[in-house]
């Protein structure tokens, strides 16, 4: 006998006969859950386990003892005593039926269709369909719509099982596919001709039965059959989503989601199933390069790691700087640290996307979402401070939306108007300068009603506190809730009051009994911060006495030497301009990465190949603090090299004790062995910055922006479709139409735009969703390489005549 | 008793001379080759070619069911979409010292583009040359087409 017991109805259990196996279950489950679990199958398309129910396939049909006609199991709830039969005369009859109605007018083009060989529909007409077809008048054909570089649309083959259009609007949150027609006429496709928008819109592919939607950039690449399928996991945020790589001959063709329930359910987004792209792009780094008076030169591995041996020795430790991307596995990064150490240089860092680092000892051992990604789900209120979501976090998003579908009120502030796929209880857009000042009101105001106290310092500023009408909706709620939490996100970590922002967002936690969390965007902030690559910390966040120069710190008094692990500093970091500056000022610079580009081509001395994520082997911390590994799964060139190797050659070059490793797994076993409990999971702020309102000028302009969802690191950047997905561009600065009046500005003409000593030219945009008072300009981009910080006055100058 | 007088009288002797005289004047069964031939019939599985339609377009559509089929691994095949969006193979090589001349390609392929012709008489004379390409699979099919759609032509009423 069969249990099928979940832990919210466990008292109303019904018991009921499946094909003559006895079966409990929770009073009104679907039959097809019940049958599902019991390990009975029952032919379906339309039915997803995370959909709603359609019943419109009508596949599922079973005879149910007393209904005097077959019912669909997806959609009859079980009741007690009931006597289920799916293969009886009576079921197999209907769905023998239904499977000839569907084949009336599916094309049977097989041999040339993707899916084919793991077709749902392939597979039941196997099972269930008859041998030989009655039907001998036309087919329908249906138009191939175009809806983007991601998606291959083959409408022809459409069974309207409506999987796709269900996903628009219940995960996505975005209505783009939907049914036009009926009957006979009957078309799946986006209304007015357009490009999927969505940033999970891959999932579609997924989900079709058929090969209806498919995927575009492995479209007619390969067959199902003949592909080898590896565990992976996302590179490209700290989601840590789960993922199948399918190769072929030694060639990622194609990427889907790996079930689990936990992290990813079973979908991902379509920046970690399109971005294996990127490794196969013109810009991929393939031989170790020298430069010789200005000239590139391919060299050796052995001649360029003795250089660079005898280069760092030469160089004081001081006047070293190492700068790690947190995308790197935990290996590299804990080696890299060590190489570092060994060598006493104190300046290592990968936050390269922070730039007040005022508070760096108060930070947690690592930055954690304070709670399981599962639970986030099974909040009643969440607050969002700083952060893009959707494009910083897309399946975090995601769970959000999730919690949303199910009540819970979603509050946003942030410094310029995002687009959410859910109705938000509130939507602050603040100015970046008047970002504090507003959450400090916020605070003010739950000082009042809340029955937790700030810290005594904070009183002093709390008494200045304001608070808008806006705000107090967002303190009432959270106090009010069972469940609620604070989410800080990137674009906080980008502002220079970062500090002081955080320890206000953190008493906002507090006061409310919230839980509070670190949404950080690269994939391996986590191990990044836990691993030692801070200049204050070592390994397991101990604290160093003499703390070293930050990523800031660097960057103003330039070091000599830089070594750059995993990065293109003009994109990836948050001071382009100023960062460009210190590398071509610096003697030498080493870059270890997958890629090159331009700008690297002009500043450094060394170029290194390391392997990219679906070539190498690691270990990575999600965001709720999940080690996962990520497995080799294809063959890079052989001169290109796992990263954990070069460190290890080069520690071994520059002859450092305890760097004979063997294997990764020496690497994995020294990591582990460091591993104490001396660290928790907290995100608990001992100590409290001086926090200072400081008011500007009404007049001045502050620019604000974030980096587009598919610049995001330098995988997706390389990936051809996904840039063309962005459909971006980036030579647009939006502004509201009240500061075009007021500077003077053209809408469509060219405006320079000053920051500091540095300028760019942006074509002038009118978007009123921009704050008065300030402009955005989107980040990580060539053209904003030329600019200094995110949020900084700048000045508008227009450039052309009227 | 009898077997004693059976190797007396040389009796086994005499019964292998007896074939040897019928063999001798009977008919030949072999053949003066390469002057004569041996008749073939239509199913014969020599070697291999890739077909075109009357239109000159080309019938493999690269689905790749040879290749799954194949007991030997000889065939492999790279696919990708051309221009006017149909499905075609980038690479149809068959490796012949690889083949076993088994015939489950043809008969796994639902276009007939695969085809074994009745050509056996073939050689090689540099290393590598036993992989045929897709260009001299298509060319074996363009000289033999005549015979190929003949043969398909008499078999198709048992296939």
């Amino acid at each position: 006998m069969t249990d099928i017991v979940n832990d919210e109805s466990q008292q109303d259990l019904v018991t009921l006969t499946i094909d003559g196996v006895e079966v409990k279950a929770p009073r009104n489950t679907m039959l097809i859950e019940v049958a599902d679990q019991a390990g009975v199958s029952i032919p379906r398309f339309c039915y997803h386990k995370h959909l709603s129910v359609a019943a419109n396939c009508r596949m599922c049909m079973v005879e149910v003892e007393k209904a005097p006609k077959p019912l669909p199991a997806c959609a009859t709830p079980v009741s007690e005593g009931m006597k289920v039969y799916t293969h009886s005369e009576l079921a197999l009859d209907a769905q023998k039926g239904t499977m000839e109605f569907l084949l009336i007018n599916h094309p049977l083009d097989c041999p040339v269709c993707d899916q084919g060989g793991e077709c749902e529909l392939q597979d039941v007409a196997m099972g269930y369909g008859g041998d030989v077809s009655r039907f001998n008048e036309r087919k329908r054909v249906v138009r191939d719509k175009n809806i983007g570089p991601l998606v291959s649309t083959d409408m022809t083959r459409c069974i309207h099982c409506t999987r796709c259009v269900r996903f628009g609007s219940e995960i996505a949150g975005v209505s783009e596919l939907g049914a036009t027609g009926r009957g006979e006429f009957m078309e799946i496709g986006t209304y007015v001709e357009k490009s999927l928008s969505s940033e999970l819109s891959g999932n579609v592919i997924d989900l079709c039965p058929v090969g209806a939607l498919n995927a575009k950039p492995s479209r007619m690449k390969a067959r199902a059959w003949e592909m080898v399928e590896q565990s992976n996991i996302s590179a490209h945020d700290s989601f840590g989503s789960n993922l199948i790589m399918h190769t072929l001959r030694n060639e990622v063709i194609r990427v889907v989601p790996e079930e689990n329930a936990e992290v990813n359910e079973t979908w991902i987004s379509d920046r970690d199933r399109f971005s294996y792209e990127g490794m196969y792009s013109d810009n991929r780094l393939t031989q170790v390069m020298q430069k010789n008076d200005g000239e590139w030169q391919p060299s050796y591995w052995s001649d360029a790691l003795h250089s660079i041996a005898q280069t760092l020795k030469q160089y004081d430790a001081e006047e070293i700087g190492f700068l790690v991307s947190p995308n790197q596995s935990n290996e590299e990064i804990y080696l890299t640290q060590k190489l570092a150490r060994a060598l006493e240089i104190k300046n290592i860092d990968h936050r390269v996307n922070q730039i007040d680092f005022e508070q760096q000892h108060a930070d947690p051992a690592f930055p954690w979402l304070g709670q399981s990604i599962a639970d986030v789900g099974k909040q009643d209120a969440i607050l969002i401070i700083g952060s893009d979501l959707r494009s910083e976090q897309p399946m975090l998003a995601h769970k959000v939306r999730q919690a949303n579908a199910r009540g819970a009120k979603v509050f946003v502030v942030n410094p310029h108007y995002c687009k959410f796929h859910m109705p938000l209880s509130g939507h602050v857009v603040v100015k970046p300068q008047e970002w504090l000042a507003k959450i400090v009101g916020l605070l003010a105001e739950l000082n009042n009603s809340s029955k937790h106290n700030v810290p005594s310092d904070l009183n002093m500023l709390l008494s200045t506190g304001k608070v808008d009408s806006d705000m107090a909706g967002i303190a009432k709620t959270l106090l009010n809730v069972e469940h609620s939490s604070v989410l800080i996100g990137n674009l906080m970590q980008l502002h220079y009051e970062y500090s002081s922002l955080r320890a206000i967002s953190y008493w906002l936690s507090q006061l409310t009994e919230s839980s509070f969390g670190y949404v950080s965007t690269a994939s391996n902030s986590a191990g990044a911060s836990l691993l030692g690559a801070l200049p204050h910390r070592t390994v397991m966040s101990k604290t160093i006495d003499e703390p070293g120069m930050n990523y800031q710190q660097m960057i103003q008094s330039p070091r000599k030497v830089f070594v750059l692990l995993g990065l293109e500093p003009e994109w990836d970091c948050v001071l382009p301009t100023q960062t460009l500056k210190a590398l071509q000022q610096a003697e030498v610079v080493i870059a270890i990465n997958s890629f090159t580009t331009e700008g690297m081509r002009e500043y450094c001395d060394w170029m290194l190949p390391i392997k990219c994520y679906a070539e190498a082997e690691g270990t990575k911390i999600n965001m709720e603090g999940r080690w996962q590994s990520y497995f080799k799964v294809v063959d890079s060139d052989d001169e290109i090299k796992d990263g954990w190797k070069i460190l290890r050659m080069l520690g071994a070059e520059l002859e450092l004790d305890g760097f004979d490793y063997v294997d990764i797994d020496d690497v994995r076993q020294e990591i582990s062995q460091s591993l104490d409990n001396s660290f928790g999971f907290s995100n608990e702020l001992p100590s409290l910055p001086k926090i200072e309102i400081k008011n500007w000028d009404e007049g001045i302009v502050f620019s604000t922006g974030a980096i587009p969802i598919y610049s995001i690191d330098s995988i997706v950047r390389n990936a051809s479709s996904l840039k063309q997905a962005q459909d971006l561009d980036e030579s647009v600065m939006m502004i509201n139409s009240i500061d075009v009046e007021k500077h003077g500005l053209i809408e469509g003409k060219w405006v320079k735009v000053s920051q500091d000593e540095d300028s760019s030219i942006f074509k002038c945009v009118i978007n009123n969703k921009i704050e008065p008072g300030t402009v955005y300009i989107p980040r990580g981009l060539p053209r904003s390489e030329k600019l200094g910080g995110v949020y900084a006055p700048v000045q508008l100058k227009n450039l052309s005549v009227a | 008793m009898i077997h004693f007088l059976k190797s007396f009288s040389l009796w086994e002797l005499l019964k292998g001379l007896s074939v040897t005289r019928k063999k001798l004047v009977a008919k030949k069964i072999t053949i003066q080759y390469p002057e004569d031939k041996t008749p073939q019939s239509p199913r014969f599985r020599g070697l291999h070619a890739l077909r075109r339609y009357p239109s000159g377009e080309e019938r493999c559509i690269g689905c790749k069911l040879c290749e799954a089929v194949c007991p030997a691994l000889a065939i492999t095949i790279d696919t990708d979409e051309r221009d006017d969006g149909t499905r075609r193979t980038t690479r149809y090589d068959i490796d012949l010292f690889k083949c076993i001349f088994c015939g489950f390609c043809e008969e796994a392929c639902p276009v007939d583009a695969i085809v074994e012709t009745r050509n056996f008489e073939y050689h090689f004379e540099n290393r590598g040359e036993q992989v045929m390409k897709k260009q001299d699979l298509l060319e074996i099919g363009a000289k033999y087409e005549e015979q190929i759609a003949q043969d398909r032509e008499t078999d198709a009423m048992y296939r």
